[in-house]
């Protein structure tokens, strides 16, 4: 049953955007950042109920995406609804499809709204990349576990003797969630892959990673990130803007900077997304929620494709998602006004833009007859992504379709599409319009 | 053989293991107190369990806000000599030792207020059983009304848990959580709710061993000890309070002290120290004022309104504590500035706030989730009550109400803070001027109960009882006060903020000048409260009221503002301070040939104030008057507020000193023309 790929998403009711709002990004600092992703979801959300015409729990629901919670953050999505006094009636829950879970609660609203089950829904995603769990080994835990059943001195002693140093290292959380166990590489390595299939070279990537910083620093300049609500901590700092920029790089030191994953390879710290910390939301609403509360209409979620892929090539995923929604709604590349592709790493998205201009990739990957063909560097993110801003996985699908609104209506657009490449070798891609009446 | 009638406030019943569960549930009241009747019923159920002595007994509440609030304090206001006081307080201590006598084991079971008398009651029974829950508040609060735990409570919490944690409850008054009540051994047992009345028939049926007092806490309390743990614990008080304003504390650890032998002697002397105190002048006052909260508490019952959302615009540092007090105190908050960064030391106090009160961490972040910075004030629309507390400026002010008076909720309440800028000018912008209310609260928002509920000429009734029922609902005292420069509080304050600075400037030392206050009883000496809230808002206030009260602003003042030196938030007023904000009193003069002058001079100037204030009906009567200036900024309590000492001293003897005064210092001391109405 393999015809996934011509059906749409939302065949049913119209599936309206009627506002959003995000934090600041936050650039991890190897030290546990200010606030749990519960928190970044809070900060984000609070400014963006706060404005609406109804109350929170108005709400019929809250889907959060989210991959790493913390502890104390078990179904994340309620905790949050919680948090926000939505109240005891409006049920909430957490989506996770990795780097895509933000963009997986978009999906997943979209499709309770469409089939006339919701009608006004919250949905976003967050995460606290920078307090990422540090474990215990299992031989640690078996330890601890053989020391409380210790009762005398003598079975005490046994255990003590018991105890090695190499017990004792940590188990790094966040490593382990950006390592593909299935194929035993972690993420940068299958960029490097994707390096090598499409021969790409190092200054290329450098330089993608330097014009994201620079578009990044001009946008907020030309003061366009609005989608932004401000972070007060509760020891009184402020976050106002993405703290990732670096307005002092260049090719030169971009350059120098070495390969982190693998030691003879080309992807640097500097050409791939940071790890970072936020949250963003976005308002889902059907257009009876639209007319009952008087709602501006953002825009719509027109449709929603996911791939999937080799793992040891997930960077290609947006290669494969674009194609069959561009297919059932009769789109070519240049019919997109404007595009989010995220910046897991500079080298996936040149490896995206090249296998669409590949003719054997399109024929035998993707199935199609020709060449997919280029897309127009000058609306291909075009306020900077991932590299300059980071990457806050449970969050960036919905930064990426917030944003592109917010381009779509700044140039007076229609037709985007935000994309992005999925850890374990998928590709998601949703489909958006800034007309509220045409579906 | 009993006369027996059956029992209208104590219900009881028999279960099945044979244990008696009286339960107190006071007639016509939503709180149990130990009134006369209430104790009469007692006395004859403990009469009949003595005859027919059950497996065990329970005395628990009937009302949902706790177990029993204290004695009924309104006697004590009723009593008439040292002799029936006495009577009748042994009377009750008769009743509690034979409770305390029954053979079968007997169960407190407590949640909620358990003060006072209440606490005194559960001290007579074997064990003592509270929920573990944030609304249980466990005191012995007497010293607070000038007498000291007078039902055996004193003899046998000290018996229960040792004199030094003992002292520690009685000598303050302070309030116990269920769980710091546990840890220092008042209570035996907490458990939730759910499993508070199995937990009680288990202490009943295995009835384990009772708590004492530590060996090392009963070898202070031996005879040869007593007179230097005493002399330590009054030292200690002494740091706290004046043993001439407050003696109860020191009357408490005296009796402790010179405890008789024999326990019923002791009980005796108990009784005769508090009837003692309860006839004094100071606790005839304290009592008044407890009563005239509730008078306070009675105007914001005249109308039902619950706010869930209050707005407010400006975040300095009372906007900031009243947007944080409101969120304390569970309502969802929208704290409006033009920025991130300005809102932003307020949320950092709110947080420090929470964390003191709230201590569990999930109540606090609880509380932080309901304060929402909003910088584009899109609270406006939403809320119940908007709060303006922008600075002082007349046309600042009319120009936001301007803004936001059309964005308004057709029945939200729109309130000032404003301090001294009479309502009437800042209305007339509105185009519905009868809207507007003062809600002015007092510094610190967290500590001070008073809020003055200003009206102007127009200010429509239905929102100065809204305002009044909100200022309930965040546990503030609401006093409804006329509009008119400086409003009640700040009006009689200023005059005597300026007399200090005036004597100031004549070259009195400035530690001379706080001391008068102090020692008449003021939390604080004028100079340093000056430097507490601000030279330049004295200023501004000073200005404002200048022409309407004709006084003048000293010259030294506009000399320090146009130096920066703002008072404490400078580093510099009057007083220097260190980086903690401490004042700095080392190397001053302290010493003034004729003190009594001094105080002469400040008491005299803010009563002279005050009786203008009463004459031009600000406030309804000379009560209210004490309330506010109590409750507004901690007049001294224990003379009862300004008309009550005026009454004290006599007004004729008043009004002759400031004809005096007028006569040989100035003008300033002209007796207003409402003496003339006082009697």
């Amino acid at each position: 049953m393999k015809n996934n790929n011509s059906k749409l998403a939302y065949p049913n009711r119209k599936v309206f955007i009627v506002d959003g709002s995000r934090t600041p990004f936050l650039k991890a600092t190897g030290k546990p950042g200010p606030l749990s992703s519960s928190d970044l979801a809070v900060a984000a959300a609070r400014p963006l109920l706060n404005r609406q015409p109804f109350s929170a729990d108005q709400l019929d629901e809250v889907i959060l995406g989210c991959v790493m919670p913390g502890p104390d953050e078990a179904n994340i999505a309620r905790v949050v609804s919680l948090r926000l006094d939505c109240g005891h009636d409006v049920p909430a829950w957490t989506v996770q499809r990795n780097c895509a879970s933000g963009l997986q609660a978009l999906d997943s609203a979209a499709i309770n709204i469409s089939s006339g089950r919701s009608d006004l829904i919250l949905a976003g995603g967050c995460e606290a990349m920078s307090r990422a769990p540090v474990l215990l080994k299992p031989e640690m835990v078996a330890w601890l576990s053989d020391w409380q059943r210790a009762r005398d001195i003598k079975a005490k002693l046994i255990a003590l003797s018991k105890l090695r140093p190499a017990l004792f290292v940590p188990v790094i959380g966040l490593l382990r969630g950006l390592t593909d166990h299935t194929v035993g590489l972690s993420m940068g390595q299958t960029a490097e892959i994707l390096a090598h299939r499409f021969n790409i070279a190092r200054a290329q990537m450098d330089e993608f990673a330097l014009e994201s910083h620079q578009k990044l620093a001009q946008a907020i300049a030309d003061n366009h990130l609005t989608e932004i609500s401000p972070i007060i901590t509760s020891k009184g700092l402020v976050f106002e803007q993405d703290n990732g920029l670096r307005t002092d790089s260049s090719l030169q030191s971009l350059a120098k900077l070495r390969p982190v994953f693998d030691r003879q390879g080309l992807v640097s710290a500097g050409n791939s997304a940071q790890v970072t910390d936020g949250a963003a939301w976005l308002l889902l609403a059907s257009e009876d929620a639209v007319k009952e509360y008087n709602l501006p209409i953002m825009g719509q979620i027109i449709d929603t494709q996911w791939s999937g892929l080799d793992p040891s090539q997930m960077g290609l995923g947006p290669a494969h998602a674009v194609p069959p929604l561009l297919q059932r709604h009769q789109l070519t590349l240049g019919d997109i006004d404007y595009w989010e592709i995220n910046e897991a790493f500079a080298v996936q998205i040149q490896a995206c833009l090249a296998a669409w201009q590949d003719n054997d990739y399109c024929r035998n990957e993707l199935h199609l007859d020709t060449a997919l063909g280029t897309i127009d560097s000058e609306r291909l993110n075009v306020d900077g992504g991932a590299i300059a801003l980071g990457h806050p996985v449970g969050a960036t699908g919905a930064r990426l379709v917030l944003h592109l609104l917010n381009v779509l209506h700044r140039n007076n657009a229609k037709t985007g599409i935000a994309t992005l490449c999925i850890g374990g070798g998928q590709g998601g891609a949703m489909l958006i319009s800034t007309e509220g009446e045409k579906s | 053989m009993s006369t027996q009638t059956e029992s209208l406030m104590w219900h009881k019943i028999s279960d099945s293991d044979g244990i008696v569960w009286l339960t107190l549930d006071v007639q016509d009241s939503q709180t149990n107190t130990l009134t006369s009747d209430v104790l009469l019923e007692l006395s004859n159920e403990i009469a009949l369990l003595s005859n027919d002595t059950p497996k065990g007994v329970v005395i628990n509440s009937a009302k949902t806000n706790g177990f029993i609030a204290g004695a009924d304090i309104n006697a004590f206001a009723e009593m008439h000599s040292v002799d029936e006081t006495f009577y009748g307080i042994r009377q009750a201590q008769d009743l509690f030792s034979r409770l305390e006598k029954l053979s079968c084991p007997t169960v407190a079971l407590i949640h909620g207020f358990c003060l006072g008398g209440g606490l005194e009651l559960a001290l007579a029974c074997d064990y003592r059983l509270a929920e573990d829950s944030l609304n249980t508040r466990i005191a012995l609060p007497e010293v607070k009304l000038g007498i000291h735990p007078g039902y055996g409570g004193s003899v046998r919490l000290i018996e229960l848990i040792g004199v030094l944690p003992a002292m520690g409850v009685m000598l303050a008054g302070r309030t116990l959580s269920a769980r710091a009540a546990k840890k220092i051994a008042v209570i035996d047992r907490i458990a939730p709710a759910r499993h508070l009345k199995r937990v009680a028939r288990e202490l009943i049926l295995r009835s384990p061993s009772k708590q004492q007092a530590s060996p090392l806490q009963k070898l202070l309390s031996k005879p040869i000890l007593r007179p230097l743990i005493a002399a330590l614990l009054r030292r200690q008080t002494r740091k706290q309070v004046n043993p001439e304003h407050y003696p109860a504390p020191f009357a408490l650890i005296n009796l402790w002290k010179n405890q008789p032998a024999n326990r019923q002697q002791y009980f005796t002397a108990e009784a005769q120290s508090v009837a003692t105190l309860i006839r004094s002048d100071i606790a005839q006052n304290l009592v008044r004022l407890f009563l005239l909260q509730d008078r306070l508490k009675g105007f914001g019952k005249q109308i039902d309104f619950k706010a869930q959302h209050v707005h407010v615009i400006g975040a300095g540092v009372m906007g900031g504590d009243i947007a944080a007090w409101c969120a304390l105190r569970g309502l969802r908050v929208t704290l409006q500035d033009q920025s991130a960064e300005r809102i932003a030391p307020a949320i950092a106090r709110a947080h420090t706030l929470f964390k003191r009160r709230l201590k569990l961490p999930y109540l606090v972040q609880a509380a932080m989730d309901k304060l929402i910075p909003d910088i584009t004030g899109e609270g406006v629309a939403k809320a119940d009550v908007v709060i303006e507390a922008i600075f002082e400026n007349l046309e600042a002010k009319q120009s936001l109400f301007k803004t936001i008076e059309p964005q308004l909720r057709a029945d939200a309440l729109l309130a000032t803070n404003t301090s001294s800028i009479p309502l009437e000018s800042l209305a007339s912008c509105l185009t519905q001027p009868k809207r507007l209310v003062g809600l002015h609260f007092f510094n610190p928002v967290a500590k001070m109960q008073l809020i003055e509920i200003i009206y102007g000429k127009n200010t429509l009734k239905k929102w100065q009882k809204q305002a009044a029922a909100f200022a309930r609902q965040i546990d503030r005292l609401p006093l409804p006060v006329k509009s008119s420069p400086g409003f009640l509080v700040n009006r009689i304050l200023m005059p005597y903020l300026l007399e200090a600075m005036q004597m100031e400037s004549e070259g009195i030392p400035i530690m001379a000048i706080d001391k008068a206050a102090t020692d008449f009883g003021m939390p604080m000496g004028p100079i340093e409260l000056a430097d507490s809230v601000g030279l330049d808002i004295c200023i501004s206030v000073a200005d404002m009221l200048a022409s309407t009260l004709g006084i003048s602003v000293p010259d030294s003042l506009s000399k320090f503002i146009e130096n920066g030196h703002l008072g404490r938030k400078s580093g510099q007023g009057f007083y220097q301070y260190d980086h903690q904000n401490k004042r700095i009193t080392k190397s001053l003069e302290s010493a003034y040939s004729d003190p009594e002058l001094l105080q002469q001079r400040l008491i005299l100037i803010l009563i002279n104030e005050c009786v203008a204030c009463l004459d031009e009906g600000i406030v309804d009567d000379a009560d209210l008057l004490d309330a506010g200036m109590v409750f507004g900024t901690g007049f001294a309590p224990f003379r009862g507020g300004p008309m009550q000492y005026t009454q004290k001293q006599g007004v004729d003897t008043l009004n002759q000193q400031l004809q005096h005064l007028s006569s040989v210092i100035g003008s300033q001391f002209k007796p207003n023309s409402g003496w003339e109405g006082l009697s």
